[in-house]
């Protein structure tokens, strides 16, 4: 493998999309990058870009995992709901939060191992079998809160969500941790290679002698972990657990992240780094949206537009017809020197 | 016993035996009132089940239907009481788009090569924002035509209401299980989802179909949306929020397997009749919370996926051993 140097990684088309809706929201809001320090933070339209987007960011370094084994998880959302219900029931009625926030993180692998079990033991498409916990996880939800929005005023589990570290935001450093964490996992040990090989065939990877099965258990638990930690900082921001809206469609934010980041969707490439690039696209649009003064309705409508317009340039037929129109002489002049 | 209709029937089983607990226990259960209830309250639903059906008998998903439901109510509601339209007219010119959209999407799906869920789930975040931009807040319908729709019923025996809606779901259900059984296109939407190389070596018209099959499920989507804001009198952009999924539990209850290739459109018709039992148990009930519906729904999704890889798993293997011996 080809180790990549930092100028051609910033290269990357993703980096040069962030800088473009940076840049356009900087000529719609000519405070976009100002940050200033107060009360020992740091605050700025940036910071809030970084904030805002950290729980999709976090989303979706766990489903990029799932998606390199060519899964999917369409449940995040509701694990999210599920683990900030469970830490803010549990916070409420007087149990210490150190103890709230260790469960509240084992809900949400506990989801995802079921994902996992389905997925591998009884052999259901990812699709399929997580969409049952989408269904049925925000019900399980409001059973816990019992239909109602649960406030809190535990000081460690809004420290979560509102709180910061260094002068920066709470959930930004637990997003770069977990992320810096994960890459490393990943890259340097053989894991990432693993899920690769597994994205790409399962079965063959079987027969590498790779145990596919505790592979695939482990990735969908790890995407139901980064789901309770977003759920915890989700319902940290808030000070409750509001089962209905927590959550909410993120999981399709999350995927889209992680499309952006430019892992296939068909398996056997990703890269974490970059789905959390993705996610920050998404969220420089939305905060540029909101600050532009148009109504967050276009949202959507530019969300949508974003992801058609990387579906064509991604797929094979652009591919080809970018190369034909713009390339014409490339592949007859290499086999003429060949 | 055709092993084929194993999984139908045991819906149809489950069904009946789930409406005679009900009835068992709340006797009133048991009226025409309440069968015509299940009809109309719904009518939206069953008519886009329909054509996820085809989609997923296809092989593929598609995640935009809620959407376009709550797009085609918006799109109404503005026809009519902004451009002064008459209801026909803004149903047509509804379906017309809803249309156009399924088989923009169908063409990705089929010419960029890309997964039918991502690309409905790009439709599905273009048609919620579409309806918002059209109109953020929920417009009221009020026209004549809408006033009589909804008096119109035909009376059944012992009182249920047959409305006007839920003639249309019914007819959709018919118009769906001819086209899917007796027709060239349903028989090609079955091989595409059997096998999508098999059938285009067959000579199926694979952009043709895939493009029809989107084209399909937009429009009777469109249709929801019309039989929806007839329902509510009102066009709302976050109407129908996560019918996709309800449409998707309903098909899968309904016993059509989600890899593609086989299922029924009346076994989607007990599915939809399932979730209905649910809700109105749950209204029968009082203590039960809504959100139960979900829950309910969600474990029998569950049960019959596993039934689903039970029927199947058992009914391969035993074919061979019977080709070998």
């Amino acid at each position: 493998m080809k180790r990549q140097t930092l100028t051609s990684t910033l290269l990357r088309p993703q980096f040069a999309a962030l800088a473009a809706v940076m840049f356009i929201n900087w000529l719609l809001f000519p405070g976009f990058f100002t940050i200033t320090w107060q009360d020992g933070r740091f605050f700025g339209s940036l910071i809030d870009v970084l904030n805002r987007g950290a729980p999709v960011a976090i989303l979706a370094i766990g489903v990029t995992a799932v998606i390199a084994t060519k899964g999917v998880d369409l449940s995040v959302g509701a694990v999210m709901a599920i683990s900030g219900a469970v830490a803010a029931v549990m916070v409420s009625t007087g149990t210490p939060a150190t103890i709230a926030i260790p469960i509240a993180l084992l809900a949400g692998l506990v989801c995802g191992f079921w994902n996992g079990v389905l997925v591998t033991y009884l052999d259901i498409q990812p699709i399929i079998a997580t969409l049952v916990l989408m269904v049925a996880g925000r019900g399980l939800a409001q059973l816990i809160t019992e239909g109602s929005i649960v406030t809190f005023s535990d000081p460690l589990l809004s420290y979560i969500g509102t709180g910061a570290l260094l002068g920066l935001p709470m959930p930004v450093v637990i997003a770069l941790v977990l992320m810096i964490v994960t890459t490393l996992a990943v890259r340097r040990t053989a894991l990432g290679l693993l899920i690769e090989a597994v994205g790409v065939n399962r079965s063959a990877a079987r027969f590498a002698g790779i145990s596919s099965r505790l592979l695939l258990l482990l990735v969908y638990s790890f995407a139901g972990f980064c789901a309770a930690i977003a759920g915890l900082i989700v319902a940290g921001d808030i000070r409750g657990a509001d089962a209905n809206n927590a959550g909410l469609w993120l999981e399709l934010d999350a995927i889209l992240a992680v499309v952006l980041g430019g892992t296939s969707l068909l398996g056997g490439r990703f890269s974490i780094p970059m789905s959390v690039v993705g996610a920050l696209i998404i969220q420089a649009m939305n905060t540029g949206i909101l600050i532009s003064g148009f109504s967050p309705q276009f949202n959507l409508v530019v969300k949508s537009g974003v992801i058609i317009l990387i579906l064509v340039l991604q797929s094979p037929q652009a591919g080809q017809w970018i190369s034909r129109r713009f390339v014409p002489t490339t592949p007859p002049a290499k086999r003429s020197a060949e | 016993m055709n092993r084929a209709f194993r999984p139908l029937l045991a819906t149809t089983a489950i069904f009946v035996l789930a409406y005679i607990a009900a009835v068992l226990q709340y006797p009133s259960m048991l009226s025409t009132r309440v069968l015509g209830n299940f009809l109309t309250d719904n009518a939206f639903l069953g008519i886009a089940a329909v054509g996820m059906t085809f989609v997923i008998i296809s092989g593929g998903i598609d995640l935009s239907v809620g959407a376009v439901i709550g797009f085609s109510t918006v799109m109404i509601a503005t026809l009519i009481m902004w451009a002064g339209l008459h209801p026909f007219v803004a149903f047509a010119i509804t379906l017309v788009v809803s249309a156009g959209f399924g088989a923009v999407m169908g063409a990705a799906i089929h010419y960029l090569k890309v997964p039918s869920f991502i690309v409905t789930l790009a439709g599905m975040f273009l048609a919620r924002g579409g309806a918002s931009v059209l109109s953020p807040d929920s417009i009221g319908i009020k026209h004549e035509v809408y006033t009589t729709i909804s008096r119109s019923y035909i009376l059944l025996p012992g009182g249920g209401r047959l409305t006007v809606i839920a003639m249309i779901m019914l007819t959709v259900f018919v118009v769906g299980i001819v086209l899917a059984h007796r027709t060239r296109f349903g028989s090609y939407v079955y091989a595409l989802g059997g096998n999508e190389t098999s059938a285009a070596l067959m000579g199926v018209p694979v952009a043709r179909t895939t493009i029809l099959v989107y084209t399909l499920s937009s429009t009777l989507a469109g249709i929801a949306g019309i039989v929806f804001s007839l329902y509510t009198s009102a066009g709302y952009s976050l109407s129908a929020l996560g019918v996709e999924l309800d449409a998707i539990a309903a098909v899968v209850i309904g016993g059509t397997l989600l890899t593609g290739g086989y299922g029924f459109v009346a076994g989607t018709f007990i599915g939809v009749m399932l979730q209905g039992l649910v809700q109105t148990y749950i209204v029968f009930d009082g203590t039960l919370s809504s959100w139960w519906t979900k829950i309910v729904i969600g474990g029998l999704l569950f049960m019959f996926i596993l039934l689903q890889r039970l029927v199947f798993s058992a009914s391969t293997p035993r074919k061979k051993a019977f080709r070998k011996s």
